[in-house]
């Protein structure tokens, strides 16, 4: 696509039309978008269209469009983060990655789908009615980030924003057959994005390529003075890495516990075959041990109530957001508690009252405080794994896409989905899924997670370059072109 | 060992603001004394001798320059209020009439 726009093939405006004619076609069945920016969408590409007329130099990705996760400010375009908490409220601001994207030229075309506040694998808990997968409209299309990943599998947007605090990013990605990066922690600035677990959020790029990925990668990253968690660094060169492709010599260590029981047969075999597909590439495979990360869906299920119930006090209905109950004098306690009863969801209220429990005096010790010793020995694991391996792998989640509503009534069940994705965001490193191929058994797409080391995130786009061109080679097309055609049009 | 009373996650609604039903509080219960038993686990390596992680990043005091920048209109800042008032947010009272 860029390169039709920069040859002139194809205007910003015309592309822009194209998808949003997609979404009008197919969302009613996929339900990817909360918020489509019809006139937005349209004014920046034709704004674009005239810089490029003029010959403005333009960024690699400019007049591409692009669907936003809800979580993230845009000035005067609803943001909802999937809460009825939020319905109606226009940012007065852009949050750092949208000033970003707008500083590229990158099309917003709208906002989309999630779990609310990001709490969630399956898109189940938004406020406004689940996402539907685009290679099965009756499986979940993972969470919290499930709109951004089906808009791509759905062909409604070539690049998408999601943001990954436990895997939002990344499962999703996995089992709707296309590309996200959570790129380590304090690569991307959080300002703007809505606190769910401060220390494990991070927002990140999602695409249908690699290298489409490290594009946006480079667009949305780098040190940002109003998140004093960014990092001041020189962004990895995650695009040339991506271009390369380079795996010769690499070592590539194969996390034992993230496999085996538990993990369906048809995600073995495909992350069975990839692995033998990088070691025909020249990388040498070898298996590392990470004995504690058993406990990191315990001690995350305790980390991230615990800053949620902490970062969501800011909902009290006295700034902004749904008031509830403010009549015949009643107390501003009053108005606060019948508007977080009506204003939140089932999830969000669970955690939230675990995490006030978590943190309550008498029991911080044993849950939140045992939580954070857990933190510290997953990233020693990870440290001693890295000492023998540039980059770690697993299967990005144990199963392929599950039914909508297979799960929800099983919180437990429900976490286990994240169990191989957790770690990474304990630890503050990047994490990479990408297509796999498709399970035998059930004919879904399977994800292949790579984990590099803080700040090294070209490593994982060099192996996800070379897995990918493998992969292709061996399909002889990309893998959405298996997925079924939506809205009765191929 | 891990299990919470009705009465318990009563309270933890009343510290979280957040009304509740008995309905809601009674399942809530329920799914608690699963939910805890599973990460009590963290409990079983969380020796005396580790030392706790809060964040992944080693940062202390980071600080920007003391310069002025733009800053939202009042406007802007009131545009989302649930009520306002002469540029201020309106909230329901705080204290009780006898205060």
């Amino acid at each position: 696509m860029a390169v039709a726009l920069a040859k002139g093939d194809i205007t910003s405006v015309a592309l822009t039309q194209l998808h949003l004619d997609r979404i009008a076609s197919v969302d009613k069945d996929v339900h990817a978008f909360l918020h489509i920016d019809t006139e937005g969408a349209l004014a920046q590409a034709s704004a674009v269209d005239a810089k490029r007329a003029k010959g403005e130099k333009l960024s690699p990705l400019a007049g591409i469009p692009l669907a936003l996760k809800d979580v993230l400010a845009q000035k005067g375009v609803p943001t909802t983060c999937g809460s009825k908490i939020l319905e109606g409220w226009r940012p007065p601001y852009d949050s750092t990655v949208v000033a970003n994207l707008k500083k590229n030229d990158i099309v917003i075309l709208g906002k989309t789908n999630m779990d609310e506040f990001a709490m969630g694998s399956s898109t189940e808990n938004s406020a406004y009615g689940p996402t539907h997968n685009p290679w099965d409209l009756s499986r979940i299309p993972g969470g919290s980030g499930g709109g951004s990943a089906a808009s791509l599998a759905a062909f409604e947007a070539p690049l998408a924003i999601g943001t990954d605090t436990g895997g939002s990013i990344r499962q999703p990605a996995a089992v709707t057959g296309t590309v996200g990066v959570k790129p380590t922690y304090g690569g991307v600035s959080r300002y703007g994005l809505v606190a769910f677990s401060s220390s494990l959020d991070q927002a990140g790029p999602c695409a249908r390529t690699v290298l489409d990925t490290a594009l946006l990668h480079e667009a949305i990253a780098g040190h940002d003075s109003r998140d004093a968690t960014s990092i001041n660094a020189p962004v990895p060169q995650v695009v040339a890495a991506a271009k390369s492709g380079d795996v010769k010599g690499m070592k590539i260590g194969v996390v034992k516990e993230l496999n085996g029981d538990g993990y369906q047969p048809g995600v073995r075999a495909r992350f069975e075959e990839s692995l033998e597909l990088l070691a025909k590439a020249g990388a040498e495979i070898v298996e590392v041990l990470c004995p504690n990360f058993e406990y990191a869906l315990a001690a995350y299920y305790l980390i991230a109530p615990s800053e949620c119930s902490s970062n969501l006090a800011r909902f009290d209905a006295m700034r902004y957001g749904l008031r509830v109950g403010d009549v015949n004098g009643a107390s501003a306690e009053e108005v606060m508690n019948m508007t977080r009863e009506v204003g939140f969801g089932r999830e969000v209220k669970r955690r939230i009252i675990l995490g006030t429990y978590a943190l309550s005096s008498g029991y911080y010790d044993a849950y939140y405080g045992s939580a954070q010793k857990v933190r510290t020995l997953i990233t020693q694991d990870f440290t001693a794994a890295f000492a023998k391996a540039h980059v770690l792998v697993s299967p990005t989640c144990p199963t392929t896409a599950f039914k909508i509503g297979e799960k929800s009534n099983d919180p437990l069940a429900m976490y286990l989905n994240d169990i191989a994705t957790i770690p990474v965001n304990m630890a503050g490193i990047g994490g990479m899924s990408l297509p796999s191929g498709l399970a035998d058994e059930d004919g879904l797409p399977v994800g292949f997670q790579i984990m590099s080391p803080v700040m090294k995130d070209e490593r994982m786009y060099s192996v996800g370059a070379a897995l990918e061109a493998a992969l292709l080679s061996k399909w002889g097309a990309p893998i959405l072109s298996k997925a079924p055609a939506l809205g009765g049009v191929a | 060992m891990s299990s919470l009373s009705r009465d318990e996650v009563a309270n933890l609604a009343r510290l979280a603001r957040i009304e509740m039903s008995d309905e809601e509080l009674v399942s809530l219960a329920s799914e608690f004394t699963v939910i805890l038993e599973a990460v009590a686990r963290v409990q079983e390596v969380a020796g005396a001798d580790v030392a706790p992680t809060s964040h992944p990043l080693p940062l202390r005091n980071v600080f920007r320059p003391d310069v002025t920048t733009p800053s939202l209109t009042p406007e802007e800042a009131l545009s989302g209020a649930p009520a306002s008032e002469e540029q201020r947010f309106r909230v329901p009272q705080i204290l009780g009439e006898e205060a």
